[in-house]
């Protein structure tokens, strides 16, 4: 990636609440995401669960922003609609500046697959593929063809150091070779954000940092990530911060910011 | 998602579940083996019907002047036969009109025939035998050729000279140790002698069709097989079908009037044709082809369902891949492709067991059993484009319950 992006630096607030206060404007192209004002809401069994209750995003191009918050915040659900899994019943979500709240089932399904790149926390390998087909199938729904195809899944493979095991089932490999298939997978379409809901929620920490490791890299290099994470010694990789809490963004702040504050008040600021 | 990767995907599935996949099979597999089997038997009988059979008794594009029938395989009711028997015979008067009225290029055979006592010096027992006499054109009509000898002429018929030409059983059965060719055979007490040995007729359902003897019509036989100028028949065989068509016209005209027949009458004579006594056969056939399309039908209902209820459960086992499978960019289509096409591949791979069963099955009752069978390719096409739709038709409702998956809660399953 060139050097400019790799130095631009972080969004100020300012900027952000520039860009998400103005709606139906479209957000210059150095925004990957701009979310305003983004509403969901459950109806479970007639009794209205508001998982996210207005919130406002922007997370500029090259960014590596955490999210977190407690149990139940709307963490996963944010997640969701950023990936274009869902779409808010209020609000509005632009992606690398096209608005994408209210595209149809399959637009949406190609901008997941163009756009987007996914890592869960349990990982969601195909069992009975290997892992080189795994992190083939995103190019098989991009219509490239089958050369080219295991060309890139190799490549893909080796940038997360697992070109030995491209012939490995998910069931033959550890759990932190199974997320590093996953990322790989992530990555091979080339996608504007990668984004990830606990990546280390089912890692020991060892792992856990090898995993994260593999994220700096990536944002070195200038790929935008957003992660969902728990636990503040993974949130410390990212370079901001975001807390939920009951469905609104309570704080959205520089990583440095978001230790002090921890060291001074406790976990309790997430949790 | 390209059609060929969607099929090998479909494949490789069938592959880790092979004892589950055949069982799904088992349906659409035993319909296609049914299908290909019945229609095989059809096939085959009707092949041996028309060309072995038929062509044995009523050579092509042609029919035969007669009282009544000469062949019934589909036997007759009381009512017909009594009607039959009330009929006139057919008269030596008949003949010159009648072929004057043939077409030019038509050959024509008066015949007549009963079964007779035969008798050789060199077999101490006499035996009945078919025989006939023919007009020389009988032999032309008949395709038949001598292996030894020869067939008697025009004018041997016109002088009524005592040859008589012998079918291969007659001759090894009379002639057990000597050349036939010149000896003499008693046909009714009446001395004839041999002059040729017709080449072997082969034999229908079994019986042999060489134990006859054939000789001129004028010659003295003629008095034992019908008596008082009466004659069994004339044997017309035309140049073509559009001219066969055109002769039997002619002659039911000349019959009809010679017999001063009214416009609302009915023909008290026959012009019988290997389709007319086909037609019992094709009635056989009509159940057959029902049977044949009934059984297979059955199994390819239950196929069906076997396959629509794997295909639902391989929906729900696999809720979590179609999330995930959303997740990296597949549309509803594609979803709906990837199980369309593998209850297809699976229904397809199915027929293609049945079929291969089923030419087996074939191959063995024609083995085993007198029925001639022939797989038709027809039929094998029919079974393939069965298996495919039977297949499409069962898939769709499953794998639109996929492709409509929610992908989160899809993901979220386990
Ligand atoms: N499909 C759903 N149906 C009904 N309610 C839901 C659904 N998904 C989420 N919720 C509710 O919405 C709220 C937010 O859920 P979400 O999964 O986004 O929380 P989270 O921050 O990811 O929590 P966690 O840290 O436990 O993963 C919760 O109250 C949850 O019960
Ligand atoms: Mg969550």
């Amino acid at each position: 990636m060139n050097n400019e992006i790799e130095e631009a630096p972080l969004s100020t607030t300012a900027e952000r609440r520039a860009v998400t206060q103005v709606a139906g404007v479209a957000p210059g192209q150095e925004w990957a995401i701009v979310a305003r004002g983004l509403k969901r809401e459950y109806d479970m069994g007639g009794e209205i669960v508001r998982a996210l209750r207005g919130v406002d995003i922007a997370v500029r191009r090259n960014e590596y922003v955490a999210i977190m918050g407690p149990s139940g915040s709307g963490k996963s659900t944010l997640m969701n609609l950023i990936g274009c899994l869902d779409t808010p019943d209020a609000g509005e979500y632009w992606l690398n500046g096209t608005l994408v709240s209210d595209m149809s089932d399959d637009q949406l399904a190609h901008v997941r697959n163009k756009e987007i790149g996914f890592v869960f926390q349990t990982f969601n390998l195909l069992p009975r593929s290997t892992a080189l087909q795994n992190v083939e199938l995103p190019l098989v729904y991009a219509g490239v063809g089958s050369e080219e195809r295991r060309a890139r899944a190799k490549e893909a493979l080796e940038r997360v150091e697992l070109g030995e095991r491209m012939d490995h089932r998910p069931n033959e490999l550890s759990g932190g070779q199974r997320q590093r298939v996953a990322i790989a997978r992530a990555l091979v379409n080339r996608p504007a954000i990668l984004l990830a809901d606990e990546p280390t929620g089912n890692l020991d920490s060892r792992t856990s940092e090898d995993i994260m490791r593999v994220f700096s890299g990536l944002s070195d290099h200038g790929q935008t990530v957003i992660m969902v994470t728990h636990e503040p010694d993974i949130a410390a990789h990212a370079r901001r911060v975001i807390v939920l809490r009951d469905g609104v963004v309570e704080t959205d702040e520089r990583k440095e910011t978001f230790h002090e504050r921890l060291t001074a008040f406790g976990s309790s600021v997430v949790g | 998602m390209r059609f060929y990767e969607a099929v090998r995907l479909a494949l490789s599935m069938i592959r880790v579940q092979k004892l589950k996949s055949f069982f799904t099979l088992l349906g659409v597999m035993i319909g296609v083996m049914f299908l290909i089997a019945v229609v095989s038997i059809v096939e085959g009988m009707g092949h041996y019907m028309q060309d072995d059979l038929m062509g044995k008794l009523i050579p092509i594009n042609t029919f035969n002047l007669r009282q009544t029938p000469n062949v019934t395989l589909g036997g007759v009711d009381r009512a017909t036969w009594q009607e039959w028997q009330r009929r006139p015979r057919i008269k030596e008067e008949d003949i010159a009109p009648v072929l004057a009225a043939l077409s030019p290029g038509t050959r024509a055979a008066v015949v007549s025939q009963d079964n007779l006592m035969v008798e050789s010096r060199y077999v101490p027992k006499p035996k009945q035998v078919d025989a006939s006499n023919v007009t020389a054109p009988w032999f032309d009509i008949k395709k038949m050729g001598v292996t030894e000898g020869r067939v008697f002429t025009a004018q041997e018929d016109a002088l009524g000279a005592p040859v008589v030409v012998i079918g291969t059983d007659v001759a090894s059965y009379f002639f057990p140790s000597v050349d036939p060719i010149g000896r003499e055979l008693k046909v009714g007490h009446i001395p004839y002698t041999v002059i040729g040995i017709a080449e072997s007729q082969g034999s229908v359902f079994g019986i042999s069709l060489d134990k006859f003897i054939v000789a001129p019509y004028n010659s003295p036989l003629k008095r034992l097989t019908n008596r008082h100028g009466v004659i069994d028949g004339i044997m017309i065989q035309s140049s073509d079908e559009t001219t066969m068509l055109a002769n039997e016209d002619a002659v039911r005209s000349v019959m009809r009037t010679r017999r001063k027949l009214l416009p609302q009458q009915k023909d008290n004579f026959v012009l019988e044709t290997s389709d007319q006594d086909l037609e019992f056969w094709n009635k056989i056939k009509g159940y057959l082809v029902v049977a044949g399309i009934a059984l297979p039908a059955i199994g390819l209902v239950v196929g069906a369902i076997v396959i629509m209820n794997i295909m639902l459960v391989a929906v729900a086992e696999r809720t979590a891949e179609i999330g995930v499978r959303k997740a990296l960019g597949a549309r509803r289509q594609d979803i709906l492709a990837q199980f369309l096409v593998e209850s297809a591949t699976l229904s397809t791979l199915g027929s293609a067991i049945g079929v291969v069963c089923g030419i087996g099955i074939s191959a063995i009752i024609a083995s085993v059993s007198p029925l001639p069978t022939h797989v038709a390719l027809w039929s094998i096409v029919v079974s393939v484009m069965l298996g495919a739709g039977v297949g499409i038709a069962a898939g769709v409702y499953p794998a639109s319950r996929a492709a409509l998956l929610d992908p989160i809660t899809a993901l979220r399953a386990e």
